[in-house]
């Protein structure tokens, strides 16, 4: 087997087991050389299917090169990079070794041809994430991965029970289209919907990516939900309730984003609500539509990591990415502020940044399908999360002068930051070198005068909307507050009964204990007291009453003689 | 945009967006900017993919409509979901 049949997943994840052996540049070297030997891995793969094994009499492959894997792994690989070089200042090697392995294998599931090495290497990314979200500080962060853990894990159960029941049906693992029909259909639909948080089932990924170091947060943003954006497309493409789906996961994120107060979470909500445009590319399954879902996933990674990383960089010199705390910092921190801004263009879709090219062509494959129901939802969604997208930048470094002052960022961070924003820019200005990538062959052109005002009026408008409030100090304040989401229901409402049932349970316990131990008290002293020399199985009897017993069995014996039986 | 006229540090520079006239300028500056973009689209001419679009000012009409509806649910959201920062702590 040569190095071209093994997966460039392989490869990061060993390679992470070794980073925490280095110190100092020569662990920085690895950690920026591995990433960097995978990219020209990846350059080196050719189509098909390789590294095959039998594995139980099943034929597992490892590598399937196609134009859906390439393009995933690229950013994949990509993001592995600049997220490696953000985490060159922590000197535990605990996150770069999970982030590493954790990269390597989202990597992994992205190449496999089959749903036994997806399932592995979708189970990996599960265990190996956590610890970047049990790295961030505090209680809080061990629960919330607790929590993270619970649900990934679950969604992991989904697909290998779904794997199973296709390999009883079908007598094969191979990973292709699945479709709801098929069976096993629902339970992988679900897994990869657990993964890309779905509405209602969502709730993880604002709990706990916003706990995360900031180091763990921008590895997360890149790869959990982008790899069930994948799986979806390889699996549940045209899939029509994915277009409902999708649009209430554009929409309803929107609302909590306005109102959180952690800008780490608003971040997180709105990454949701991009996933949104995602699913409706691939509910919507035409290649225009799914050419804007890979697009848009690779717009994304670069885009949400640059803003993640710029909210890590001021966690990491202020020590807290409140909204109500902060204000003022672009003093402190103007590159940052720079990059922050790149992000937040990128994310709205402002023409010359990546986000245009990419959501543009989601929103053209729903209008021109006619779907109109879906079109003018992603419309509102594009309208509105102009909002969010500027109050991270807004709160942050401009808004009210906090009075904190810090160092600008470490110089790893603004190296990371800078390649993520050259990257947002390069596609906005010249988007044909990531069309060339994409799984089908595109002839979309955004940059039509009409088109790119239709988008200038949606985002300044909703910019003036935003301006007039703040200045007239009548938009939603920044609050120390929390906000509920559904996940109460198990937070607050199921720990709440779980309580109250506990109680039930030990009281009922305890009074059938009290009825149980009473009634073997009896019991055993019923018992005792025939065993005690004076006890009627013990104390000796006179001969005549045992002849009298005898007599009375004899006397029954010739009684059933008589009737028959 | 609004930054506050008196400032928390001392013995910085004053920096631009300090002043308060520079904030409004910027404040104009958008108001400007949706009037150009308005003026524009009788200048060039529209393809697009859905009826609706052919409407006069359709994509910032419908965002000005998109963003105060936006707020004003936000607001109401607020008075339902929001909570002290502790709420989970004993739980």
């Amino acid at each position: 087997m040569t190095i071209a049949e093994l997966t460039p997943g392989l490869a990061l994840a060993l390679g992470s087991l070794l980073v925490p052996l280095l110190r100092g540049r020569v662990r920085s070297f690895f950690l920026i050389a591995l990433p960097v030997l995978g990219l020209a891995h990846l350059s080196v793969l050719s189509p098909g299917e390789h590294g095959v094994v039998s594995f139980l009499g099943q034929r597992l492959v490892t590598l399937r090169v196609d134009s859906w894997s390439m393009v995933f792994s690229w950013i994949f690989m990509v993001a592995a990079l600049i997220s490696s070089i953000y985490s060159l200042h922590v000197r535990t090697p605990l996150q770069a070794t999970a982030g590493m392995a954790y990269a390597g294998s989202a990597i992994g599931a992205v190449f496999a041809g089959d749903l036994m090495t997806l399932f592995l290497c979708w189970e990996l990314t599960a265990v190996t994430s956590v610890l970047l979200v049990w790295a961030g500080s505090g209680k809080n962060a061990y629960r919330a991965g607790m929590r993270y853990l619970i649900v990934q894990i679950a969604s992991g159960m989904l697909l290998f029970f779904g794997a199973l029941i296709q390999l009883n049906a079908t007598g094969s693992l191979a990973f292709g289209h699945i479709g709801l029909d098929a069976p096993g259909g629902w339970l992988i639909f679900i897994a990869f919907g657990i993964k890309c948080a779905f509405p209602l089932l969502h709730t993880w990924l604002p709990d706990a990516y916003p706990e995360a170091s900031e180091v763990g947060a921008v590895f997360l943003s890149a790869f959990t939900t982008k790899l069930a954006v994948y799986a979806l497309a390889r699996g549940f493409a045209g899939t029509d309730l994915l277009i409902p789906i999708g649009v209430a996961m554009a929409v309803f994120p929107i609302f909590f984003a306005v109102i959180e107060n952690d800008l780490r979470r608003v971040l997180a909500y709105s990454l949701n609500n991009q996933l949104g445009f995602m699913v409706v590319g691939i509910g919507i399954g035409t290649e225009m539509a799914l050419n804007g879902t890979a697009a848009h996933a690779v717009t994304h990674i670069l885009y949400k990591s640059l803003l993640f990383m710029s909210m890590g960089a001021v966690l990491y010199r202020v020590g807290t990415v409140k909204a109500s705390e902060l204000g003022g910092l672009y003093k402190s921190m103007p590159v940052t502020t720079v990059f922050c801004i790149f992000g937040a263009a990128s994310i709205s879709g402002l023409p010359l940044f990546c986000g245009f090219v990419s959501k543009s062509m989601i929103m053209s494959a729903a209008g021109q399908g006619g779907y109109v129901l879906a079109w003018g939802s992603l419309m509102f969604a594009a309208a509105c999360m102009f909002h969010p997208d500027i109050r991270v930048p807004f709160s942050t470094f401009f808004a009210k002068d906090s009075g904190k002052r810090c160092e600008e960022a470490p110089i790893n961070m603004l190296v990371a930051m800078g390649i993520s924003a050259i990257l947002c820019v390069g596609i906005g200005v010249a988007p044909a070198y990531l069309y060339a990538l994409l799984p089908y062959s595109v002839a979309y052109q955004p940059y039509s005068a009409s088109h790119v005002l239709a988008q200038m009026q949606l985002l300044v408008f909703s910019g003036l909307v935003f301006a007039v409030l703040v200045r007239n100090r009548a938009y939603l304040p920044d609050l120390r507050a929390i906000n509920l989401d559904v996940d109460w229901l198990w937070r607050r409402l199921g720990a709440g009964f779980s309580r109250v049932a506990l109680i039930v349970w030990r009281s009922a316990a305890a009074s059938v204990g009290d009825v149980l131990s009473a009634n073997f008290n009896s019991a055993a002293s019923l018992i005792t007291r025939h065993r005690l020399p004076d006890g009627l199985l013990i104390r000796s009897w006179p001969t005549g009453s045992m002849s009298l017993w005898v007599m009375l069995m004899l006397f029954g014996y010739l009684l059933l003689y008589y009737v028959g039986v | 945009m609004n930054a506050s006229q008196e400032r928390p540090v001392r013995n910085e520079p004053v920096r631009w967006l300090d002043r308060p006239e520079n904030v409004r300028k910027i404040y104009y500056a958008i108001w400007v900017l949706c009037a150009l973009l308005l003026g524009l689209e009788l200048l060039i001419e529209k393809h697009v993919e859905t009826a609706a679009e052919h409407w006069f000012g359709f994509h910032g009409f419908f965002s000005l409509l998109a963003c105060v509806v936006l707020v004003l649910a936000a607001k109401l959201l607020r008075r339902v979901v929001s909570r002290p920062e502790d709420y989970y702590d004993d739980c």
